[in-house]
C-alpha cells in the first residue's frame, strides 16, 4: 500500500508523534520546528483528503487492517474533511505566530512543553473529527481537553490557573457525560463503530436508554461547545490563556465539539428522533436566541478586549446552533459554514489582540490585560492591527463582503424557508448588538485621545502580523469566493440530511 | 478576466484614495491629478459588454459591465474627480481628498455595475465616502450634519438592501435591468434610489448636509450622489410615470426654497434638487429623446454646478462668509471668479451657447413631443424660476449689488485653472453640442439651435430677468436660516424627544415615589452591573456552573420522558 492510502492515519499520527518528540528534545527552538512542520504537513494532508473526498466520495480507513465494526475505522466524508481543513489550517497559522507571542507570555524554560501541548491539543481535535469510532472519539476528546487545561494554565496571569481549574472541572463533567452516553449506546447496540451503531439503533430508537444517552450527550457536548447557559467557563479561559492559545481554542475547540454534536444528531440518532419526536429543536432555538442576545449584550459591557470577544464567541455559537435547530439543508449548511467563517474571523481577531498584548509594557514580567483604558488612541500607533480587528469585527457583524455575511445570509434564507420571519428580525437585531461591541473598540481605538503618560509603542512585529492578516484576508476572500465554504457546507448538509432520513 | 479587474476605473480611484491617505507633498499632488486621468484612460480602454463576471452564492454577478450610458456617466465622474481634485489641491485637510476619491470611485463603481448586489455594495461605500467628505470640514455643525446625513443614507441603504434581497428571492436573477414598480421589492428599490436623488419627502437632507462641507468638499458632493441616483433611475425605472410628478415637485421645491434662502451655498444646494428634478422628469417621460435629455443634462449639470460651487467656494475661502446679505461687490477684486461664476449661472439658466441650453431643452422638447402640455408648461415656468434663483440671484448678490467693502483677491492658480477648465467646457458644450450628443445612449436627431428654440428661451430669460430687478426689494434676503422638511429632525423630533423625556421623568418620579424604592430604571441597573462584581461582568463560581449542568440534564431528561 502506498503512502497516499495511509493519509487518514497520518493526519493524526504525525502530530501525535511530534508532541513526545518535542518533550524529548527539551529545546524550545527544536520543539517549535518539529511541531510546526507536523502542523503544516497535517494541513497539507487535510487539503489532500478534502480533494480526495471531493472527487472520490467518502473514504473509509481501517486502522491496522481490522475490519469495522471490530477495528477502529476512520471515516472521512464531506463534513469532517471540511472541519479537518479548518482545524489543521488554524494550527498551521497559529504555530508560527506562537513563537514570537509566547516569548513574553510563557517562561522560556517551559516553551518546549507549550509546543508539545499545542501538538497534543490539535492532535486531539483532528482525532475527534476524523474518527468513526465512538470510544476513540472520547479518547481524543480527553487528549485535547487535558492539553487545553495545561495550555490555559501556562498563562502568566494568576487568574489563568483558576480559569484552567474551572475549565478542568467543567470539562471533566462534560467528558463524563459523554462517556456515559457512549456507554448507554454501547449497551444498547453492542458496537462502538458509529456507522454500525446508527444501523443497530434504528430499530430501538425510542427506548429509554437511548433517550438518556441523547440527553447526556447533548448536555456533555453543549458544555464543551460552550452553548448557552453552559458557557461560563469560556470567558475566563479565553481571557487568561496565552494569546496564541486563545486564538487556537476560539477557532477550533468549540467548533470541533459542535461538529461532534452534528455528527451524533444526524448520523447516529437520526433527525427523526432528535427533531421530530422530541422538543429538541424548540429548546435549541430558545437557547440559541438567548446566546445571541444575552452573550452579545454582555459583550458590549466588557472592559477587557479579550473578554469582549470571548462573549462574542458565545453569541456566535448561538448562530451555529440556531442553524441546526431548523433541521433543513440550508440551516445545516449555514451552521457548517459559520463554523468555518466564524473560526477564521475570530482566530484572526484574537491573533491581532495578541499582537496588542505583546506591545503593552509588562509589569514584573507579566503582560497586562488589554483593557479599554490601555487601548485609547491605539489606532495611531498600531494602524494595521486596529484595521484588521475592525475587518474581523465587520465579519462578526455580518457585513456584505466578509465571510460572516455569507453564513448569516444562509441562516436568513433558512429562516425564510421555514416562514419564520420574526427569526429573520431576531438575527438582524442581534447583529445590531454586534455592531455595538465592535463600535466600542472603534470608538476607543480611533476616537479617544491617547493618555498623556503612555509610552508610545509601535506596530506589532511582522511575525505576529503576518499570520493574523492571513486569517483576516481569508475572511474577506471567503466573503467573495464562496465555492469552497458554501460548496462544502451544502454538500455536507445534503449528505447528512440524506443519511438522517 | 483578471486583466480588466486590474483596470477597473473604480478600483483605480479607490486604491489611489487609500494611497493618498498616507501620502504628503508633491507625490500626493501628482497622484491627485494623475489618478482621475488614469481612471479615465482605463475607462475608455474597456470594450462594451459584460467584462467581469463572478458567481457569488447562487447568483451570477457582473461587477463590471460597460455600455454607452454607463460610459457617459463614468466619464463625467472621472472628469469631475480631476477638476475637483485640482480645485481642492491646496485645501489643508488630510482626509478630504482621500474621502472624495473613495466617494468618486464608488460612484463610478455603481455606474459600471451590471448587477444589483454590486450596485448596493458601492452604494454603501459612496455613503461612507460622502459622509467623510462632509466630516472633513472639521466644524461642529459639519459633524452634526454628517451624522444626520449618514443616518438618512444608511436608512436609504437598508431600504435598498431589503428591495434587492426581495428581488433576488423572487427572481433569482441579480442582473440590473429595467424594472417596474409592481412588487414590494421593486418599490423598495425605487424608494432607495429616490432617497439619494433628493426626492420628496426627504429632499431636505441635501441642502442640510452639503453646505456644511468645506469650500472644496461641496464641489465633490454636488456631483456624485444625486447623479448616480439619476443613473440608476435611468437604467432601472425609465418611463415610470410617477417620476414625472416626483420630478416636478423637486423642480419647484428647489426654486421656492432657493428664492427664500440667504446662504449662497444653500441656494446652490436647493438648485441641485431643482436640476435633478428636471432629470427625473425626463426619466419619467421615458421616450428616447427624454432619456437622452436626462443623461445629457446630468452631464452638463455636473460641470456647471461644480463651476458655480467652485466660484462660491473661492468666495468662501477668501472671505469666510457665505451669506448673501454680507457679500457683494466682489467683482472689483475677483474678476476671474466673477466671470466663471457668471458663465456657470448662464449655463444653469440654459442661456443659448452654454451647456445648459443644449441639454435641458431636450427634456422640454420630449414633453412637447409626448403631448404632455401641463408638464411642458410647468417646465417652461420652472426654467424662468431657475434663472431667477440661480442665474441672477447668485451672481448678483455675491459679486455685484451693493459694495460690501470686501476686497479679496482671486484664488490661487490651482483653483483658477479648475474654474477655467469647467467654464471652458460650459461654453464649448454649448457651442459644439454634437460631441456630447455622440456619447448619449440613443441616437440623437435633435437640433437645439433652431430659431424658435433660441427666441423662446431668450424671451423667457429676458422677462424673468426683468421680473428679478422689478421685485429686487422683495428678494433681498435677511440674515436667516430657512428650515423646511428638515425642521422635523432639527426641531420637531428633538423637542418632541425632550418633551417625551420630561414626561417620562415625571412618570418615573411618580412611579418611584408611589410604588417603592425598589423600582430602578434600566439605566441604573446596567450601570450597577457593569461594576467588576456586577451580573454582567463577574465570573461565575464553579458550583453555579455545575448546577446549570445539572439543571440542563434534568430538563432534557424530563422533557424526553414527557415527549416519548
Amino acid at each position: 500500500m502506498s503512502l497516499a492510502q495511509h493519509l487518514p492515519a497520518l493526519q493524526v499520527v504525525l502530530p501525535l508523534i511530534s508532541a513526545p518528540l518535542a518533550v524529548l528534545l527539551r529545546r524550545g527552538g527544536l520543539a517549535f520546528v518539529i511541531v510546526t512542520s507536523a502542523a503544516w504537513t497535517a494541513f497539507a494532508i487535510a487539503i489532500t483528503l478534502w480533494l480526495q473526498v471531493d472527487t472520490g466520495g467518502t473514504i473509509s480507513y481501517h486502522i491496522g487492517n481490522w475490519e469495522p465494526p471490530w477495528g477502529i475505522e476512520y471515516r472521512i466524508d464531506r463534513l469532517n474533511s471540511f472541519v479537518l481543513v479548518l482545524v489543521s489550517g488554524m494550527a498551521a497559522v497559529v504555530l508560527p505566530y506562537s513563537r514570537a507571542s509566547i516569548e513574553r507570555e510563557i517562561p522560556r524554560e517551559s516553551h518546549y512543553l507549550f509546543y508539545a501541548m499545542l501538538g497534543l491539543c490539535f492532535t486531539g481535535l483532528l482525532g475527534i473529527t476524523i474518527t468513526g469510532d465512538a470510544f476513540n472519539l472520547f479518547v481524543f476528546l480527553e487528549i485535547s481537553s487535558l492539553s487545553t487545561y495545561v495550555l490555559i494554565a501556562l498563562g502568566r496571569d494568576r487568574r489563568a490557573l483558576t480559569a484552567s481549574y474551572q475549565y478542568l472541572i467543567m470539562g471533566s463533567i462534560g467528558a463524563t457525560f459523554i462517556v456515559i452516553a457512549i456507554g448507554f449506546l454501547y449497551l444498547m447496540t453492542g458496537t462502538l463503530n458509529l456507522a454500525d451503531m446508527a444501523n443497530n439503533l434504528s430499530a430501538i430508537k425510542s427506548t429509554r436508554p437511548v433517550l438518556v444517552a441523547l440527553a447526556f450527550f447533548t448536555v456533555g457536548v453543549s458544555l464543551k461547545a460552550a452553548l448557552f447557559p453552559l458557557h461560563q467557563w469560556l470567558p475566563n479561559a479565553y481571557t487568561y490563556a496565552p494569546s496564541a492559545v486563545t486564538a487556537l481554542l476560539a477557532a477550533t475547540a468549540t467548533k470541533v465539539s459542535l461538529y461532534a454534536l452534528i455528527r451524533f444528531y444526524f448520523t447516529i440518532f437520526g433527525d427523526s428522533l432528535v427533531f421530530d419526536k422530541l422538543p429538541l429543536p424548540e429548546i435549541m432555538l430558545l437557547l440559541s436566541l438567548f446566546a445571541m442576545f444575552v452573550a452579545n449584550f454582555v459583550a458590549i459591557f466588557q472592559t477587557n478586549l479579550k473578554r469582549l470577544f470571548a462573549y462574542s464567541s458565545v453569541g456566535q455559537i448561538g448562530y451555529i446552533t440556531l442553524g441546526l435547530s431548523f433541521d433543513s439543508v440550508h440551516g445545516l449548511a449555514a451552521s457548517i459554514m459559520h463554523l468555518f467563517n466564524h473560526g477564521i474571523a475570530k482566530g484572526g481577531i484574537f491573533l491581532l489582540v495578541g499582537g496588542i498584548v505583546a506591545t503593552l509594557t509588562t509589569r514584573q514580567g507579566i503582560p497586562p490585560a488589554p483593557t479599554f483604558e490601555r487601548l485609547a488612541g491605539l489606532a495611531k500607533q498600531m494602524p494595521i492591527t486596529c484595521f484588521g480587528i475592525v475587518i474581523g469585527g465587520l465579519s462578526l457583524i455580518g457585513v456584505p463582503g466578509t465571510a460572516g455575511f455569507i453564513s448569516k445570509w444562509y441562516l436568513i434564507l433558512a429562516a425564510m424557508e421555514k416562514g419564520q420571519w420574526w427569526l429573520v428580525g431576531a438575527i438582524l437585531l442581534s447583529s445590531l448588538l454586534a455592531i455595538a461591541y465592535v463600535w466600542r473598540f472603534v470608538e476607543v481605538a480611533y476616537f479617544r485621545a491617547q493618555p498623556v503618560d503612555q509610552v508610545s509603542r509601535g506596530e506589532a512585529s511582522l511575525s505576529l502580523l503576518i499570520p493574523a492578516w492571513l486569517l483576516i484576508t481569508a475572511t474577506i476572500w471567503f466573503g467573495f469566493d464562496t465555492s469552497f465554504t458554501v460548496g462544502s457546507a451544502l454538500d455536507a448538509a445534503h449528505q447528512l440530511m440524506r443519511s438522517a432520513r | 478576466m483578471s486583466n480588466s479587474l486590474v483596470l477597473h476605473p473604480a478600483f483605480v480611484l479607490i486604491v489611489s484614495a487609500l494611497a493618498l491617505s498616507v501620502m504628503r507633498g508633491k507625490g500626493r499632488n501628482a497622484v491627485i491629478l494623475l489618478a482621475p486621468i488614469f481612471a479615465m484612460i482605463a475607462l475608455w480602454l474597456l470594450p462594451e459588454g459584460k467584462l467581469w463576471e463572478v458567481d457569488w452564492l447562487d447568483y451570477h454577478l457582473t461587477p463590471l459591465a460597460v455600455d454607452k450610458l454607463s460610459r457617459l456617466f463614468a466619464s463625467i465622474f472621472a472628469l469631475m474627480t480631476f477638476a475637483g481634485g485640482l480645485f481642492a489641491l491646496r485645501r489643508n485637510s488630510r482626509l478630504e481628498i482621500p474621502a472624495a476619491f473613495l466617494y468618486a470611485g464608488a460612484a463610478i463603481g455603481v455606474v459600471l455595475a451590471g448587477d444589483l448586489v454590486t450596485v448596493f455594495v458601492f452604494w454603501e461605500i459612496m455613503a461612507v465616502g460622502s459622509t467623510l467628505v462632509i466630516w472633513s470640514a472639521n466644524t461642529t455643525s459639519a459633524w452634526k450634519a454628517s451624522l444626520r446625513y449618514a443616518m438618512i443614507h444608511l436608512a436609504g441603504g437598508v431600504v435598498l438592501f431589503a428591495g434587492v434581497t426581495g428581488h433576488l428571492l423572487a427572481t433569482g436573477d441579480a442582473t440590473f435591468s429595467r424594472m417596474q414598480p409592481d412588487s414590494i421589492a421593486h418599490w423598495l428599490i425605487l424608494v432607495g434610489f429616490l432617497i439619494n436623488a433628493g426626492a420628496p419627502p426627504l429632499s431636505a437632507w441635501l441642502p442640510d448636509a452639503y453646505p456644511s462641507a468645506s469650500w472644496s468638499g461641496m464641489v465633490f458632493l454636488s456631483a456624485f450622489t444625486t447623479k448616480t441616483a439619476v443613473y440608476v433611475l435611468l437604467r432601472g425605472f425609465p418611463g415610470t410615470e410617477l417620476l414625472i410628478w416626483v420630478g416636478l415637485f423637486m423642480v419647484f421645491y428647489g426654486i421656492v426654497f432657493a428664492l427664500l434662502e440667504n446662504d449662497m451655498r444653500r441656494i446652490l444646494a436647493y438648485s441641485i434638487v431643482n436640476q435633478v428634478g428636471f432629470m427625473v422628469v425626463g426619466i419619467g417621460i421615458g421616450t428616447e429623446l427624454a432619456l437622452n435629455g436626462a443623461a445629457a443634462h446630468a452631464f452638463t449639470h455636473i460641470i456647471y454646478k461644480a463651476l458655480l460651487l467652485m466660484s462660491a467656494g473661492a468666495v468662501l475661502a477668501a472671505t469666510g462668509r457665505s451669506k448673501c446679505s454680507e457679500l457683494g461687490g466682489l467683482f472689483h477684486s475677483m474678476p476671474l471668479t466673477t466671470i466663471c461664476g457668471t458663465i456657470g449661472a448662464l449655463s444653469i439658466s440654459s442661456f443659448p451657447l452654454t451647456s445648459g441650453f443644449i441639454s435641458k431643452s431636450m427634456i422640454s422638447q420630449a414633453a412637447a413631443d409626448g403631448h404632455l402640455q401641463t408638464v411642458w408648461l410647468l417646465l417652461a415656468a420652472a426654467s424662468a424660476g431657475v434663472f431667477l434663483h440661480a442665474g441672477i440671484k447668485f451672481p448678483w448678490f455675491v459679486f455685484f449689488q451693493k459694495d460690501s467693502g470686501l476686497r479679496p483677491s482671486d484664488p490661487p492658480a490651482s483653483m483658477r485653472w479648475a474654474m477655467l477648465l469647467f467654464a471652458f467646457l460650459c461654453v464649448a458644450l454649448g457651442v459644439w453640442p454634437e460631441e456630447l450628443y455622440a456619447l448619449l445612449p440613443y441616437p440623437v436627431d435633435y437640433v437645439p439651435y433652431t430659431a424658435a428654440h433660441v427666441v423662446t428661451q431668450l424671451q423667457l430669460l429676458l422677462f424673468s430677468g426683468l421680473a428679478f430687478f422689478v421685485m429686487l426689494d422683495y428678494l433681498k434676503r435677511t440674515p436667516t436660516i430657512t428650515l423646511d422638511v428638515d425642521w422635523f429632525w432639527r426641531v420637531a423630533y428633538p423637542s418632541a424627544a425632550r418633551q417625551a423625556a420630561a414626561h417620562w421623568e415625571n412618570l418615573c418620579a411618580r412611579v418611584t415615589a408611589d410604588v417603592s424604592v425598589k423600582a430602578v430604571t434600566v439605566r441604573s441597573f446596567i450601570a450597577r452591573h457593569r461594576q467588576p462584581d456586577g451580573l454582567l461582568v463577574r465570573s461565575w463560581p464553579t458550583r453555579s456552573m455545575a448546577m446549570w449542568v445539572m439543571v440542563m440534564l434534568l430538563a432534557y431528561l424530563f422533557l424526553y420522558y414527557l415527549g416519548r
